[in-house]
């Protein structure tokens, strides 16, 4: 690169706007602190010291103003299905889903003839990542993190509509 | 106290109001003509010598092909150290019994269940609202004739 470079002073880098705009977000993914059955416990342990979230910019937000990720973690009931998508629809732009754990995919042990539970949380709102297993460990959470960032470098900020 | 000895004492005061001891049920159970189970009830809780102050579990079944819609009472007694069940066999048609809220309060939420799920009405309840489904769910959903709904609200089920 050399001859642009060094005329600047130290601290001082080049991208492109996209970048710059798809970086901070996928640097500061607050998801909403919200769990509904045994996948919360995982996702507790994932935010907690050991695997330690944070690290990804990833820290959990009270409320769904604040948050940028939605991780459905847990069975999601007919009952439930209502405030989730009423969850959803409360996060400001822009928003992700992550669908943690058979019962949020799919349904999971209770896709076969229950007439309570809701067959998967992309029946009522859309999903970005699926993270498989029942519940996922840790690793596997983050690995479905990681992804979402992958995803959210793709996109494309300023191509007009 | 013996299941068969709770029995007798009930079919002494109660006399016809006391159907049936099934002997061969596990545990073995009592069963009950629906108009006199508030009695029976407080009476099992009040007796010096039975004591049942528990009510450990208030369910309800479904039997289609007798026509017959069952209540169930599980009672305990911490201090007596006995157990008995209970039976109500209710029209399939119109499922009403008693509460036993008056008894043990703790009735009234074991009777929301099987209001929700089988569509048993309890008389004199309170606050008879479905308790695990959504409000305006339609059907009760353990009945063996239940068909499943294809939407509800915007979804799929």
């Amino acid at each position: 690169m050399g001859a642009l470079e060094d005329r600047l002073p130290d601290n001082i880098l080049f991208t492109t706007v996209d970048k710059f705009l798809n970086w901070s977000q996928k640097s500061s993914l607050w998801y909403m602190l919200f769990a509904t059955a045994c996948c919360g416990i995982e996702l507790m342990q994932t935010g907690a010291s050991r695997y330690d979230l944070d690290r990804f910019g990833a820290v959990f937000r009270a409320t769904p103003r604040q948050s940028d990720l939605m991780i459905v973690a847990g069975t999601i009931t007919h009952m439930m299905a209502d405030r989730v998508k009423r969850l959803y629809d409360q996060m400001p732009s822009p928003k992700y889903v992550i669908a943690m754990g058979s019962c949020a995919n799919t349904g999971g042990p209770f896709y076969k003839d229950s007439y309570a539970v809701l067959k998967g949380v992309d029946r009522i709102i859309p999903v970005d990542v699926y993270v498989p297993g029942c519940p996922p460990r840790p690793e596997a959470l983050i690995e479905g993190i990681m992804k979402l960032q992958e995803k959210i470098m793709e996109k494309k900020n300023l191509v007009r509509k | 106290m013996e299941a068969k000895k709770i029995y007798e004492i009930l079919s002494g005061r109660f006399g016809s109001a006391i159907q049936q001891f099934q002997e061969n049920t596990l545990p073995p159970s009592i069963v009950v003509g629906h108009q006199a189970i508030v009695e029976v009830c407080d009476f099992l809780k009040k007796a010096e010598e039975l004591e049942f102050l528990s009510l450990i579990c208030l369910s309800a079944v479904d039997m289609q092909e007798k026509g017959k819609m069952a209540v169930v009472y599980h009672l305990g007694s911490m201090r007596q150290r006995h157990t008995i069940v209970l039976k109500v066999e209710l029209d399939r048609g119109s499922p009403h019994v008693r509460t036993v809220g008056t008894v043990w309060p703790v009735a009234a939420w074991y009777e929301r269940e099987a209001y929700d799920l089988l569509g048993v009405v309890f008389d004199g309840h309170p606050d008879l609202r479905r308790i695990l489904m959504p409000e305006d769910w339609e059907g009760y959903p353990l009945r063996k004739d239940y068909v499943y709904p294809k939407r509800y609200h915007t979804w799929d089920v």
